[in-house]
């Protein structure tokens, strides 16, 4: 016999008169805080409670800095070749359709133009959920092709990095592709166009030895892990453990790498006073 | 000498033909058309390895233990004109990464490269050829200087990667990486690149920029070794054959996508089986490429460089 047993019936209420969940998404933060994904959108994608800076990718970067979500994006059909016939557990092409198919995303980068706090701005952002932002000639080409916008136009470069580092599935064309960039910039940089590069979690391997750590300034968010070799091969190489924080833009800020680390809602701000103080203007008011 | 495990029937067919000298010496048994049979077999045998080589067993070449390195490459082709440099004026000597002053003919150059050690006691001291911040710092310094007096740069590469220690990261291996390419980028002199071992990603492109990039035949060149690709697309140290295959990182390999400019032919059996061979041919290729470049103007030669790179990488549009 049962030693429990139920008094009323079940659910009762009828499926027409049930509540709607408010949008079903909660976040978890690291720390535990659970936020209403509404509530993350409004404040930035930032976690209020306890500060943290939750990745996001080139459409929430583009809402934040450009004036009312208004650009003009580039080079948007440009998408990856196998110029390799790579094949590990999978084959390439099978990993491009499937991670196009999971983002909607083209290739881990989109570049685009418009205003930001009314100046013209030219912005490339990664996207770490389009195979971990992994550098092939497509990241390459794009960013190339933002710089020489940006070089011809004569427009401050904004470059957003997030990623892994290079491609591995696009072997040796992809470590070309530090080259390719870092010599457009080396154009823009003669040109005294102004470039600043944003580290944001995560930016490791090629992109830090490229085009993340060549800005005017180089700067980050709290609390994003900037690195060359990831923190697993550093431990495993030295057989050490690692100090808290280490790799973090804190820990970069203070070893001399970074020029200043901004909390996301002021970003939009920092960028256009760095951008009107080096270019010798009134500074602009935010709106 | 020292065999890999692939080189063992020429392993087994030179302790032939040693003892068949012995026996020819110290008896009297005419010996000579045996030895000539057994020479005949050796070389058919040789050509016949070396000419299939499988792109891991070309990896395993590059980091033959009898393998000449940077220094041995610089000393013999300048002989006594070499003066060697040290320093980053910051933090430290990097002896994974070496360079100064020598001269080929009459033209000085500076040369710049990763450096091995040839048993375990220099292979601590020079790490293995994998440099800090402060080699690829001391390595642009150099590069900067020679800019400054109009001296061609020569580079060797031959690294399994930058070190990614704790103290790399802190003194920023990236950035170091990354202003090299910068400034290699736009150098106003000759850069010529010789891949003479190993060409590990971001730590071979940090010295790797240039108008003339030459590969050896049995070297590598990629974005990571067929190792660390096994254990990341595969998760396992066991594919690194499959790897190295689907990387495309011989030097037939990044000749044909255009990648490097040219394969320099090494001795039958790979460059330390013939090793002044070897320094002759590297320091004839150095001064062809030279002669190229020599003429152009400074603005025409970073320009025709940079469109290069700017070149690299398929996609579709």
């Amino acid at each position: 016999m049962a030693w429990f047993k139920r008094t009323k019936k079940g659910i009762q209420t009828p499926t027409e008169n049930k509540k709607d969940v408010p949008k079903g998404l909660w976040y978890k933060s690291p720390t535990g805080k659970i936020v209403d994904a509404e509530q993350l959108a409004k404040n930035f994608y930032v976690s209020p409670e306890d500060g943290y800076h939750v990745r996001i990718g080139s459409k929430e970067y583009f809402e934040i800095l450009f004036d009312d979500n208004n650009f003009k994006e580039l080079d948007k059909n440009l998408s990856s070749k196998d110029p390799l016939k790579f094949e590990d557990t999978k084959k390439y092409p099978h990993r491009l359709k499937e991670a196009e198919k999971k983002t909607g995303l083209k290739d881990a980068v989109r570049t685009a133009v418009g205003k930001s706090m009314g100046e013209d701005l030219v912005i490339a952002c990664m996207d770490f959920t389009f195979i971990g932002g992994s550098m092939g000639a497509v990241v390459g080409e794009k960013i190339t092709r933002a710089a020489d916008y940006a070089l011809k136009k004569k427009i401050p470069l904004l470059i957003i990095s997030k990623s892994g580092g290079a491609r591995m599935m696009e072997a040796a064309f992809s470590l070309m592709q530090l080259a390719k960039t870092s010599a457009k910039l080396a154009q823009l940089s003669d040109a005294k166009v102004p470039y600043i590069s944003l580290c944001t979690d995560p930016t490791t391997g090629g992109t830090t030895a490229s085009f993340a750590m060549l800005g005017d300034i180089n700067i980050s968010e709290p609390g994003a892990l900037i690195g060359f070799a990831g923190p697993r091969v550093v431990r495993d190489t030295t057989g050490k453990e690692l100090p808290d924080g280490f790799q973090t833009a804190e820990f970069l800020l203070e070893h001399g790498f970074l020029d200043f680390i901004s909390h996301r809602k002021d970003l939009k701000k920092n960028i256009n006073k760095y951008i009107d103080l080096l270019l010798n203007r009134p500074l602009r008011v935010p709106a | 000498m020292e065999y890999l495990d692939f080189e063992l029937p020429i392993k087994e067919l030179n302790e032939q033909l040693e003892k068949c000298t012995v026996i020819g010496k110290e008896s009297d048994v005419d010996v000579t058309e045996t030895c000539k049979q057994i020479e005949k077999k050796l070389i058919a045998t040789k050509k016949d390895i070396y000419k299939n080589l499988t792109p891991w067993q070309r990896v395993l070449l590059s980091r033959h233990p009898n393998r000449p390195y940077t220094l041995d490459y610089i000393k013999a082709i300048c002989g006594e004109t070499f003066l060697e440099l040290h320093g980053d004026r910051g933090v430290k000597d990097d002896k994974a990464m070496i360079g100064g002053l020598g001269k080929i003919g009459d033209q000085s150059f500076m040369f710049v490269g990763q450096q091995k050690g040839y048993n375990t006691k220099t292979r601590q001291y020079r790490n293995f050829g994998m440099a800090n911040p402060e080699g690829y710092r001391k390595a642009l310094r150099l590069m900067k200087s020679a800019e400054k007096f109009r001296i061609p740069v020569v580079t060797f590469i031959d690294t399994p990667g930058a070190y990614p220690g704790l103290e790399a990261e802190e003194r920023g291996q990236g950035e170091a990486i990354a202003r090299n390419i910068f400034e290699m980028s736009k150098l106003k002199v000759p850069i010529i690149v010789v891949i003479v071992g190993e060409g590990a990603s971001g730590g071979a492109l940090g010295i790797g920029v240039g108008d003339k990039i030459l590969m050896l035949e049995n070297t590598w060149y990629s974005v990571i070794s067929p190792e660390s690709c096994s254990s990341i697309l595969w998760k396992s140290w066991e594919f690194k054959e499959q790897a190295a295959e689907a990387l495309k990182l011989t030097a037939t390999d990044m000749k044909k996508n255009k990648l490097i400019d040219a394969i320099v032919k090494e001795p039958l059996g790979g460059a330390h089986t013939d090793r002044e061979t070897t320094f002759k041919t590297v320091s004839k290729e150095i001064l062809k490429a030279y002669e190229e470049l020599k003429n152009l103007s400074p603005k025409d030669l970073v320009e025709k460089r940079m469109n290069k790179y700017f070149e690299m990488g398929p996609y579709k549009s």
